[in-house]
């Protein structure tokens, strides 16, 4: 999806990224959102479940008991319990870590890299523009899941490569963005005006430049995590990321499909986290979005 | 002649990301570990004359541009390599499980446009706060859902519970209704956001205030203006449509258990059968160029502001 960026000579610090005309922005008293507070409050909760999961699961993830194996959920195991009787809500809570790690490295290496690319073909001359521009075509060119495949033939499987793979396929949206902000803030009147002063090249990048361009990289960032733990989720289903017996929400999808027609909550609870994860991020990366354009939310 | 320029502006601009896509390709190949010769050799008997032949055979004595070039030039003529697999042109490979890829996705794509233009031409305007809100939150879902688990529900649910549809291969028009509808849902739920999107912005625009003001009936308003309005940036989404159709057929392929391009792919992409996984990956590429550009040329003729610039 491109977003194109017009021209237009703005002089403002924060440059809206598409202004909706149509809604009116003027309501001055928001109202209290219930989606966007439950969406918070999942969040908070799932950092918590990364960084601290003995809080909400003391138990061992790989703890198997073989007594209790495909059981229902109940009040000892809310989440019921797989194959080799391992508790299930266990398992999700310490999953979060290592799906959000790699959501996180993914989306990282996305924006690191897009900022950079795209800071670059900005300012450089047409030629390096056109050639940096027509890269970024060429590699939104190929599907995400495609791309990641491609380059998990060529390194392996395994948690690195994957995270590696989404990071290199979701770079080109960043780089886009990046570059046409870049393009904006290099008209603006406030670096003209720095330049006249006489201010070095680099200086004026860091200094005027580059904190005007990151305007709009957090809220993608945070949509394209939501995409990103969904990409992972989707490749090391495929069994290309986390091996077993790893806790990452994918694996346990991809474990759990053998066992469905008799224990349905090995799948569909690991999938509703990833679920649930995914609609949060969306909830409050829209709502900022939103907050960010001028826009009633 | 503006139009034509566009056009031809266009055209190169695609030709251009082909080219680097391929070449991309390319380095992929250089970059895999591991020698070609090993690749080739695999478990099949293994002496020097054997590696010595495999080496003239594929031409792997050549300096790296000529190997480039050549690569370039068998592409460009359809050649799309050996695998090193099965020991057959990849053409070949690709070819026999185009058919049952092709219509999973073509079906995937009547499903999910049609849908997302009923559910958004019924939720658009400002008067059903209700249906909007609910289909809203429902999209959400489909969107963040990962179209396997939508699959996993649907396959626990029709097929096992309730035995409606068969649980695998791809016997019959039966066979193909759940993977059908789990590609189709996750489509159908982003393009009907976009699609109400646009159907909300074209509704502010003036003409739909003439439109009505010359006593125009509401679903006309809606159907023969407003629609043809918000079409546009969707059409300008059928590269992405692609890329999820092809991406989605190798995840659905694998939960329903049926033969095609997905499955083709995934069984490459663990044995490293690298011809294969660069062939399919450099024609979805190459595909993905042509429907964009197909896509820009559609925009183009429909919109005449476009032709400036």
């Amino acid at each position: 999806m491109t977003v194109t960026l017009g021209p237009t000579p703005t002089a403002g610090a924060a440059v809206p990224l598409a202004t909706d005309p149509s809604t009116p922005a003027g309501r001055r008293r928001t109202r209290p959102r219930p989606g966007l507070l439950v969406a918070g409050a999942y969040l908070v909760l799932l950092v918590v479940a990364a960084v601290l999961p003995a809080l909400l699961a003391p138990g061992d993830p790989l703890a198997a008991d073989p007594r209790a194996t495909l059981a229902a959920p109940d009040p000892a195991h809310w989440f019921g319990t797989d194959q080799l009787g391992r508790d299930v809500w266990t398992r999700v809570v310490h999953g979060a870590g290592h799906s959000l790690t790699i959501g996180l490295a993914a989306t990282g290496i996305a924006v690191t890299g897009g900022v950079l690319l795209g800071l670059l073909a900005g300012l450089a001359h047409r030629f390096a523009d056109e050639t940096l521009s027509r890269s970024f075509d060429a590699l939104s060119a190929f599907p995400l899941l495609l791309l990641a495949l491609l380059f998990i033939t060529v390194t392996g499987p395994g948690t690195a490569s994957l995270l590696v793979a989404i990071g290199i396929a979701t770079l080109p949206h960043h780089a886009r963005v990046v570059r046409g902000q870049t393009l904006l803030v290099r008209r603006a009147g406030y670096v003209e005006q720095a330049v006249s002063f006489g201010l070095s090249r680099p200086r004026l990048v860091w200094r005027h430049v580059l904190p005007n361009v990151l305007g709009p990289v957090p809220v993608l960032a945070v949509i394209g995590l939501g995409e990103a733990v969904l990409a992972a989720a989707g490749l090391s289903f495929l069994g290309l990321g986390p091996q077993p017996p790893s806790p990452e929400w994918g694996a346990m999808l991809s474990e759990g499909r053998n066992y469905l027609q008799v224990a349905w909550w090995m799948t569909v609870l690991p999938g509703a986290a990833v679920t649930a994860t995914v609609v949060a991020l969306t909830v409050v990366g829209r709502h900022w979005q939103a907050r960010f354009d001028g826009r009633r939310p | 002649m503006s139009l034509l320029r566009a056009v031809a502006r266009r055209v190169a601009a695609g030709l251009v990301v082909l080219w680097a896509a391929a070449t991309a390709a390319y380095l992929a190949l250089l970059a895999a570990p591991g020698n070609t010769v090993d690749s080739i050799v695999g478990d099949g008997a293994d002496t020097p004359q054997i590696r010595a032949q495999i080496v003239t055979e594929w031409g792997l004595d050549r300096p790296p541009v000529v190997q480039y070039l050549d690569y370039l030039w068998r592409l460009a003529g359809g050649d799309l390599g050996r695998s090193y697999l099965l020991q057959r042109p990849v053409a070949e490979v690709i070819g026999e499980q185009l058919a049952p890829t092709a219509t999973l996705a073509v079906a995937a794509a009547g499903l999910g446009v049609l849908l997302a233009v009923v559910v958004a031409v019924g939720t658009t305007g400002r008067r059903r706060r209700w249906p909007r809100r609910v289909s809203s939150a429902a999209e959400l879902l489909l969107v963040s859902t990962p179209p396997f688990l939508i699959g996993i529900v649907l396959l626990s649910v029709l097929s096992f519970r309730y035995g409606l549809f068969p649980v695998a291969g791809d016997q019959g028009p039966a066979a193909l209704v759940l993977p059908t509808l789990t590609l189709a849902l996750p489509i159908a739920g982003l393009l009907a956001q976009v699609l109400r999107d646009g159907l909300d912005r074209a509704l502010d625009e003036p003409f739909v205030l003439t439109a009505r003001a010359r006593g125009v009936r509401e679903r006309a308003v809606l159907l023969r203006h407003a629609l043809r309005h918000a079409l546009l940036p969707t059409v300008t989404l059928a590269g992405w449509l692609f890329g999820v159709l092809l991406g989605g057929a190798v995840v659905v392929e694998q939960v329903f258990g049926r033969p095609g391009l997905g499955q083709v792919t995934l069984s490459a992409v663990t044995s490293k059968d690298m011809p294969v996984v660069l062939a399919v990956v450099t024609l979805s590429a190459a595909v993905y160029v042509l429907v964009n550009t197909a896509a820009d040329l559609t925009c183009l003729l429909v919109d005449p502001r476009l032709r400036r610039s």
